[in-house]
Order: structure tokens, then sequence, then C-alpha cells
């Protein structure tokens, strides 16, 4: 029962991250009917505002190091602390949760650019010649940031309060052997949120709603004098910051490198084809079951039963799935279903 | 797309195809490019894009996952030298069967959707076998280490014929070692035929019906006509030249890992039927040619280079100049292709092929020629 219990809570964040960018691309989908495969890549550049942010915050400037006295020695002091001492030091530490505040506007900026630069010309070509060449836009990303941050992963830590883990074993009257890192649980809530904040969005404004009429049906929105191509472009570029906002917070749990949107990516989109393309709650919700089933199947007693399975488990449910549910577990009907 | 043309026609391409390829170390020679390693890369990843071909550009299903054939197809070939013989024949023989199974049973689980769903379906099935032959596959695969030829083969068929000294023999035909300039021909020969039968396929009443699925698969569905054993033949077929590629990579080189079998690979063989012209008979070939020459070029030139080449102009700009350009030499390489990829894309979806129409289309308009000639790929 614990160790069910655990596996959910592993299964979650992973789920967390497949849910939001999942989100993001069906937004991209259900909007545009767009096929965007340089998705992973703006989860990957979300990752990558951290790092950035992380390193302006600790530029540092080299001053003597008063504590040794028989030789010259110099250490490296982060501006913000020579200015603001503490206050400064505790910036630092908090930087992963500021570079949210960063990530929106930049994410924001990068996915009208996107959209706006390139996918726009694509609305009426095939979904292979959209596959294509967003499959090359996410070659040109990632390679530009290769050429800045380098191949190798860069660590990023959480704020200390959160570093260690959490007994929530202890907390909920279970076995104590129920331990799991502080983080993880933040980026869970921290997920929830985005979600819930999307979900409001688009359900409570009139601008949400003006978005959900045209996803039902574009042309008869735009009949009733709605530019809708510009709020299009809108929903392209919240999608850019939900799934940027993933990878922000995604940084203290995988160190990221170039490569991670690509790895992410082709989960997702599986996770979208679980969902049900174009079905928001669809992809959400498989977002989290994929994770959950994820963890299960790492477990050492499944894995004695069917070697190798936590391997291929996410493709083998999309494989059943597309072949005995081709509409996906909460896909509309109508929506490429061929 | 398909422009009319005669049997007639088709054998001269065809003849001149052969001898184009034939002649490939004359003159690639000038181009910098004449040594066997290049040009077997350029025979082998032209066949692979020619059976992709027969699957993407005459049924217009886009497989994101064809790399796994190759890998199997690599896989199959090197157990074949571990086990039977160094003799290539039998590599070839069952790395062509091993695939061609793998592709039947893939082709017949994925394409019974379409779309992007069928690009979704032959991706996962990849990545499952990358990441199986990864993990629990790796008595088989070797895992990272990758599959190499060891001196304690078995090798039932020639154990007696090792090397003097126990080192591992080479891979050869009937005693014909297949490495450097010999393996070059070998695969040169087998990619012709390849493109023979490709030529065969496509103007065959088999290769219209497959364009018939292409443009149109409902209402080939409304004439009564099933139209799956069709595509799936066309699955298996390309699946097969994918396995066959993956073998004369073995043989020219007698090891296999899984990177092979990555999406990324299976990526780039779509981009090179992309830029050269999908659905035509030489653009895959032109396409895998540029490709691998220009990843060939372009990865060995490094900041040095780059400083000679625009050594001319004044310092602060020569300085800027080169650090723009090395983003896209060397190791930067993918940036190139990922840009040339967007622009091939974008600007001319018919690839090389397209442009050399159209080009051809405003300079020779008055009469009509045979299809485009392979020196097309000096550019």
């Amino acid at each position: 029962m614990d160790a069910i219990f655990l596996q959910i809570l592993n299964g979650l964040d992973k789920g967390g991250a497949y849910a939001l960018i999942a989100l993001g691309l069906t937004l991209i989908f259900g909007t545009l009917g767009v096929v965007n495969f340089a998705h992973g890549a703006v989860f990957m550049l979300g990752a990558f505002c951290a790092v950035t942010l992380n390193k302006i915050l600790t530029l540092s400037q080299r001053i003597r190091d008063e504590s040794v006295t028989f030789f010259e020695a110099y250490k490296e002091v982060p501006y913000l602390e020579v200015w603001f001492g503490e206050t400064g030091s505790t910036l630092i530490e908090y930087s992963v949760p500021i570079s949210i505040l960063v990530a929106i506007p930049v994410m924001l900026l990068v996915g009208l650019a996107m959209e706006r630069g390139l996918f726009r010309f694509f609305y009426n070509r095939t979904h292979a010649e959209q596959i294509l060449v967003s499959f090359g836009l996410a070659i040109v990303i990632q390679e530009i940031v290769k050429a800045f941050y380098g191949a190798n992963p860069i660590p990023q830590a959480p704020p200390e309060i959160f570093a260690g883990s959490a007994n929530i074993g202890a907390m909920l009257g279970m076995s104590e052997a129920i331990v799991y890192p502080w983080w993880r649980l933040v980026y869970l809530v921290f997920a929830g949120i985005v979600i819930a904040a999307v979900f409001c969005f688009l359900q409570f404004t009139t601008f949400g709603m003006v978005v959900r009429a045209g996803m039902m049906d574009r042309e008869t929105v735009g009949l009733l004098g709605i530019n809708i191509e510009r709020r299009f472009t809108i929903v392209f570029g919240l999608a850019a910051v939900v799934s940027g906002l993933a990878g922000v917070m995604y940084t203290p749990i995988l160190p990221p490198d170039y490569h991670m949107g690509m790895d992410f990516l082709v989960l997702s989109f599986v996770v979208v084809v679980v969902g049900g393309m174009g079905s928001l709650g669809g992809a959400v919700a498989a977002g989290f079951l994929l994770g959950v089933l994820q963890s299960f199947a790492a477990m050492a007693e499944i894995k004695a039963i069917i070697p190798g399975i936590d391997q291929i488990i996410i493709y083998l449910v999309a494989v059943v799935i597309l072949l005995v549910r081709p509409r996906g577990l909460m896909g509309r009907k109508g929506v490429m279903e061929t | 797309m398909i422009a009319p043309t005669t049997p007639r026609k088709d054998m001269v391409m065809f003849i001149v195809f052969a001898i184009a390829i034939l002649t490939l170390p004359i003159w690639m020679a000038p181009l910098g490019g004449s040594y066997p390693d290049l040009l077997q890369k350029f025979a082998i990843f032209g066949l692979f894009a020619v059976g992709f071909n027969i699957l993407f550009g005459l049924t217009g299903y886009l497989s994101f996952g064809h790399a796994a054939f190759l890998g199997v197809g690599s896989y199959t070939a090197v157990w074949s030298f571990k086990l039977l013989s160094m003799n290539i024949l039998p590599a070839i023989f069952f790395g062509m069967i091993t695939s061609g199974l793998f592709a039947l049973i893939i082709g017949y689980v994925s394409l019974r959707r379409s779309g992007i769903y069928f690009s979704i379906l032959t991706l996962a099935f990849a990545q499952m076998s990358y990441n199986l032959a990864y993990s629990v596959l790796t008595p088989i695969t070797y895992g990272e280490t990758g599959l190499q030829l060891a001196q304690y083969d078995p090798r039932i068929l020639d154990a007696q014929a090792t090397v003097e000294g126990g080192g591992i023999p080479l891979t050869n035909l009937f005693g014909l070692e297949m490495q450097g300039w010999p393996g070059f021909y070998f695969c040169a020969v087998v990619l012709i035929i390849g493109f023979y039968i490709a030529m065969r396929i496509t103007r065959s009443p088999f290769g219209m019906m497959l364009l018939a699925v292409k443009s149109n698969q409902n209402r080939m569905n409304y004439t009564g006509l099933n139209t799956r054993p069709y595509t799936l033949a066309a699955f298996v077929i390309s699946g097969i030249y994918a396995g066959l590629a993956g073998s004369l990579m073995a043989v020219t080189d007698p090891l296999a890992g899984a990177e092979r079998m990555q999406w990324t690979a299976s990526g780039e063989v779509v981009l090179m039927t992309i830029l050269g012209g999908v659905g035509t008979l030489l653009g895959p070939v032109l396409g895998a040619a540029i490709i691998k020459y220009f990843e060939n070029i372009f990865s060995a030139i490094n900041e040095s280079v780059l400083h000679a080449f625009f050594g001319f102009l004044p310092d602060f700009i020569e300085n800027g100049l080169v650090n723009v350009a090395s983003l896209f030499v060397g190791k930067g390489w993918h940036l190139t292709l990922g840009v040339l990829f967007m622009v091939m894309v974008i600007f001319l979806p018919g690839g090389v092929i397209e442009a050399y129409d159209r080009i051809r289309k405003r300079f020779f308009s008055k009469e009509t020629r045979s299809s485009a000639a392979p020196q097309a790929g000096d550019d």
C-alpha cells in the first residue's frame, strides 16, 4: 500500500511536466490546428531562462579573502551579496522561483515570435509539412542553446527550505517510509496552479470564451466580427508560457541540457494523442496518468515480471489507445479521427 | 508531381544515374569528396532514402520511425558475421529478411491509422525498439557499447578462415574484402539495383495505386478497393530497403549501435528525402548525397579555416564573421542542418528536383527534356 502510494507520488511530478507541455501542445493544436514539434524546445528554453537568470544573479566580483592571512587569497563574491548583503544572497537562493517572473514575458515573446514569424505561414499546408518545419525549428533552437551553454547539464539548486525531503507518510498518518522531496511537491502544486489558471482563464474570461468558441467553430466566430487570428496568436504565446514555466520549475529536478526538450517532446506528443487531440482536459489527465504508469512500471516487482516494461510502457499505452480508441481518452468527435 | 515519362526516358535516366554513381570517385575528386568512407555513405544513405521515398513519396504516409529498420538490419548483419560467416551475402540476406518481418509487424499495426497518428505510431515503435535495445535486449544488442565482432565468435561456416596472428577477418564477398574502394563499389552496385527496382515499382500499376492512395484514399476506399494491402506492401518494401542500408553499414564497418535507431536518425532520412524532392526518383539519392557531403565538409571546418577564409577583411569584421560562422560549422553543423531543413520546407517543399525544374522551365521552356541529370548534385 505504502509502496503504491509512493509510486503514485513519484509519477505525479513527471506527470505534471507532461501535463503542462501537453496542455501547451493541445492549446496550439486546438486553436490553430498546427502540429508543433518545436514545443519541446520551448520547454527547454524555459529551463534555460532559469539558468540564465541564475547566471546573471551570480555575476561575481573578485575580492580579497580577509580570512586567509598567510598569503593574498581572493574569492568570488556575487555583486548582489556585495551590494545588498543578506537580501542579495536570499535573492540568489530563490533564483528558480524568481525566474518564473522573468520567464513569463520572455516565453510570451518567444511564442508570439514563433507564431507570427513562422507558423502563420503554415496554416494551409499539410500536417507533414508542419511537423517538418517545426522539427527544423526545434533543431535550430536546440543548437543555438548548445552553442551558448555547452552540451553538459547545468544543475540548479532549489531554495534552501525546499531542499530536503518531506516526510509525507508521517503527516498523513501512514508509514514513516514515505518520504518525498519537497521540491517535487512544490512542482506538483505549481503544475496544479498553472493548469487551474489556464482552465479558469479559458472558462471565466470573455477572452477565454471567445477562444473556446473559436476552437469549436472558427469561421462563425470570425463572421461575428471578432479578430480570431489575433486571439489565437495570443493563445500560442500562452501555450509557450505554460511549457516555459514547466521548464523553469523542472530545473532543480532535472539539470537542464540542450536536448531535454526533445526527450520530453516525444513523450508529450504521445500524451496528447492518448488524451485526445484537441482536448485540454484529456491532455492533463493523460499527462498525470502516463506519469504515474511510468513510475509504476519502474518498480522492481513489475520489472521482474515483464523486463524492460519501464522503458516502453508509455509507447505501449499509446499504441493500444490509438488502436482501440482512436479519439484518445477524451477526444471530441470529428477532431482528426482519420 | 509526375512528369509524363516514357520507358525510354526512364532507361536513359537510369543509365545516366548508374554511370554517375559508378564514376563518383572521379568527379567527386575536384570537390574534395573522393574517398571511400564518404562515398559509401552516399550510396548507403541514398539507398535508405530511396526506400523511404517509396513509402513517403508514393503513399504520403510520413513515418518517423524508419531508423528502427536500419538498426535492425545492422544488428542482424553483425550477428550473421558473428555466427555464420564473414561473407556479406548471408548478412545482407538476413538483414533484409528480419527488417522486412519487423516492418510487416509494425506496419500492420501502424497503418490502421493515417496522418499524424501514423507518424506518432511509427515514432512510438521506433522509440520502443531504441529503448529496448538499450535496456532489456542488451544480451542481443550489447547496449551502449554496441555490437562488435570478436575473435572468439563461432562463425560456423568459415571458422577456420581467421587472419594469421588471430585478428578478426574482414567482411568479404567470396574473398574480396569489403573495405575501402571495393566496399564502395559493392554499395554502389546495390544502390543502382535498388534504384532500378524503385523505378520499376514507381512506374508499375502497383506504384500508380500507391499514388492514388496518396492523392485521395477515401475515394479509393469508396470505389471498393481495400488500400491497406497496398500501403502495407509499400511499408514493408521501404522497411526492407532500410534494412538493406543498415546491413550495408555493417558490411562496410562491422559494428552496430542503438543510436542508429534514434528518432533523430529517422528525422535525417526524412530531411534527405525532402531536400532532394519527395516523390521523385532521383531526389532522395541527391538529398542523401548533399547532406552527407555537407556534413563532411562543414564538420571539418574549424576556426582557423574560417580565419583564413575571412582573412582579407579588416580584423574586427573578420572576428565578428568568424564568431557567427563558427556557430554553423564544426560541431555546430546540426544548426546548419536545421536551418536548411526549415528553409527547404518553407520555400522549396519540392526539393532540389523542383528547383531544377523551375530553373529549367525558365531557361529552356521551349522543349521538355528528360528528368534531372544527377550532376545537379554539384551545387
